[in-house]
């Protein structure tokens, strides 16, 4: 087995556990992390394409791992922004159950 | 592929004036202006000047601009080009977008530091980044690019849903945000194994290149599959409703015409520049038939709806399934631009871009005037908010598919190119979701211009601001006067396809 193959191989696992991971959890943050480890697994398949693309004598194409940079930061901000989303609607919520609370007091405090 | 036209440099003005207006929103206190709502519409009002130019310049030329980014021809660079479709999709985004600034002027006309200062500063950046990346979209020629593109609109686009900081709102944002990103990891995953196949992205080039086999539609059904997440296509539609009903009117303007139809448009790029010949005809059944429950199911839960902004949003849901329904329609061997399906899935397209953002605006009113958006409650909205009562009994015209209307049009020449190709089926659907849409408008038509049967309290909203969801309902309704027939300026550039 080549190296190349062993690394796509690792690419499909990566993209398998990341896409159940994705579908299978309810909680927001795991749907996060699971994408990531899904976007991990599409960016090792990039660099697999840019091994076997390589001209006779050259180490890599550099073009995938252009692109692979590129994806990193996009997903880098989209974890970013759905984590900001995650910790605000948590704030909110516990703001929320304290009010209730406070409501619910017996000794209406 | 052509080289770069003359006016190829106006492409780079369209992607790039839009993301100038929000670099000059964060400088704009130290020039002394104060409302971002002012610089917004300065850029908005240059936008529409650049897209009319575009469109000009393609029905004089009647050929495609190019511009190739940086000298760098393709395969190696990237390239922007307008056809007559991209230039009918970016005027359609100009003139949605110019409604929707004029109507949220004042209701996010505040300066940045005063109450509600953040939130105006917010909506009129995000427009402007939407803007900039739909442009994008309708330009981009290399599926990285798009990729890209796509993920800048889903980062605009998702703010815009949570604007007012509620709990219910921000849920809906992260519901769609978690959608959205399935479906771009799905588009990028697609994008690398076309590239391992073919060692390019562009599209004019893989039109050439592309071979009929497992590797490549394998790429094509997992893209197809992200975006259609990102387009809301049933079964994939359960982040739509809430975020789109939850946002600001304005922005639920834009999110329901324009955001949901950039995937689609690349869906279509995928299908009819990319995948090979001939199409497979089980996965253009598979679209269609989603397209179809789609209409059927959510024309249906629409109808259920208890508040008007979630009907619209469901109705929104229903009327995309048209758009999956072209893909059966399109008989492979001739040029798609050449048959009515494709026209009249454009021109669904379009008239439901018009329709549902004046429907979105003029419910924005009506909620106002009332203080509610409860359609059992709406009796008086006819009398307080005249205007836009009318707007949207006109939009809902287009939407059922009754002359004279863009959507009637549409759903005529959709009828006609079912009944053609046999496809019995599609033709039922068509007319059932048009009557299932006559009911759902007629519903809400029915209660708001009934009588009040005790006093309600209104607050007046002034007359000025009821025009701009007129407006694009009359421009929905003037759609129904093109030619039945395959339109010229959607085929400019088409054929130049190697």
């Amino acid at each position: 087995m080549t190296g190349a193959s062993l690394f796509g191989l690792a690419a499909c696992v990566l993209i398998g556990l990341g896409l159940y991971g994705v579908l299978a959890h309810a909680a927001p943050l795991r749907r996060v992390l699971s994408f990531n480890l899904l976007g991990a697994g599409v960016f090792l398949l990039f660099g697999v394409a840019a091994r076997r693309g390589a001209a006779a004598g050259l180490p890599g194409d550099p073009v995938p791992q252009a692109l692979v940079i590129t994806g990193i930061v996009v997903a880098f901000a989209a974890t970013a922004l759905a984590l900001m989303l995650l910790r605000r609607l948590t704030a909110l919520r516990a703001a929320e159950r304290a009010a209730d609370g406070l409501r619910d007091d017996p000794k209406g405090r | 592929m052509g080289m770069a036209t003359t006016t190829g440099p106006l492409l780079v003005l369209a992607v790039v004036v839009p993301v100038i207006g929000m670099l000059a929103l964060l400088v704009m206190p130290f020039l002394g202006i104060r409302r971002p709502a002012t610089v917004a519409l300065a850029v908005v009002a240059v936008g529409v000047a650049i897209a009319s130019a575009i469109g000009i310049d393609l029905v004089r030329s009647k050929e495609a601009i190019v511009y190739v980014v940086g000298g760098w021809a393709p395969p190696l660079g990237l390239q922007l080009r307008a056809d007559g479709l991209s230039g009918v999709m970016m005027a359609m985004a100009a003139l949605v977008i110019a409604a929707v600034a004029l109507y949220a002027r004042p209701q996010f006309d505040m300066a940045e530091d005063a109450p509600g200062g953040r939130r105006a500063f917010a909506f009129w950046s995000l427009l402007m980044g939407l803007w900039s990346a739909l442009n994008l979209v309708f330009l981009g020629e290399d599926l990285f690019n798009l990729f890209v593109a796509l993920e800048l609109l889903t980062f605009a686009a998702v703010p815009l849903v949570c604007l007012d900081g509620k709990a219910e709102t921000i849920e809906a944002a992260l519901r769609y945000l978690v959608f959205a990103l399935i479906g771009s990891a799905l588009y990028l995953l697609g994008t690398a194994i076309l590239y391992g196949q073919y060692g390019t992205l562009d599209i004019g080039t893989l039109h050439g290149r592309a071979s009929a086999n497992l590797a490549t539609h394998a790429a094509i059904a997992l893209m197809i599959g992200g975006l259609m997440a990102k387009a809301a296509l049933f079964p994939l539609h359960l982040w739509l409703p809430p975020a789109h009903a939850g946002a600001p009117a304005p922005a639920s303007a834009v999110l329901s015409a324009l955001v949901v139809k950039a995937p689609f448009f690349i869906i279509l790029r995928l299908w009819f520049d990319v995948l090979p010949e001939p199409p497979s005809e089980a996965a253009a059944r598979v679209l269609a038939l989603l397209g179809a429950a789609a209409i059927l199911v959510c024309s249906v839960v629409a109808l259920r709806q208890r508040r008007l902004k979630l009907m619209i949003a469901y109705s929104t849901v229903a009327q995309i399934g048209y758009l999956f329904l072209m893909f059966i329609l399109i008989e492979p061997g001739v040029a798609p631009w050449t048959t009515i399906g494709w026209t009249g899935g454009m021109l669904q397209l379009i008239s439901h871009a018009l329709a549902k953002a004046a429907m979105f605006l003029a419910a924005g009113l009506i909620a106002e005037a009332l203080g509610h958006d409860r359609i059992a409650d709406l009796a008086g909205a006819g009398r307080t908010v005249p205007v836009s009562v009318f707007a949207f009994g006109l939009a809902g015209l287009s939407l059922m598919g009754l002359p004279p209307s863009g959507g009637f049009i549409a759903k005529l020449l959709l009828l006609n190119a079912a009944i053609l190709s046999g496809a019995w089926w599609v033709a039922i659907v068509i007319s059932v979701g048009g009557l299932l849409a006559a009911a759902y408008v007629a519903r809400v038509l029915k209660r708001a211009m009934a009588a009040p049967a005790t006093a309600i309290e209104t607050r007046a909203v002034a007359r000025e601001r009821e025009w701009p969801a007129l407006g694009l309902a009359l421009c929905a309704v003037a759609l129904g006067f093109v030619p039945l027939q395959p339109l010229d300026m959607l085929a400019i550039g088409r054929g130049a396809l190697p």
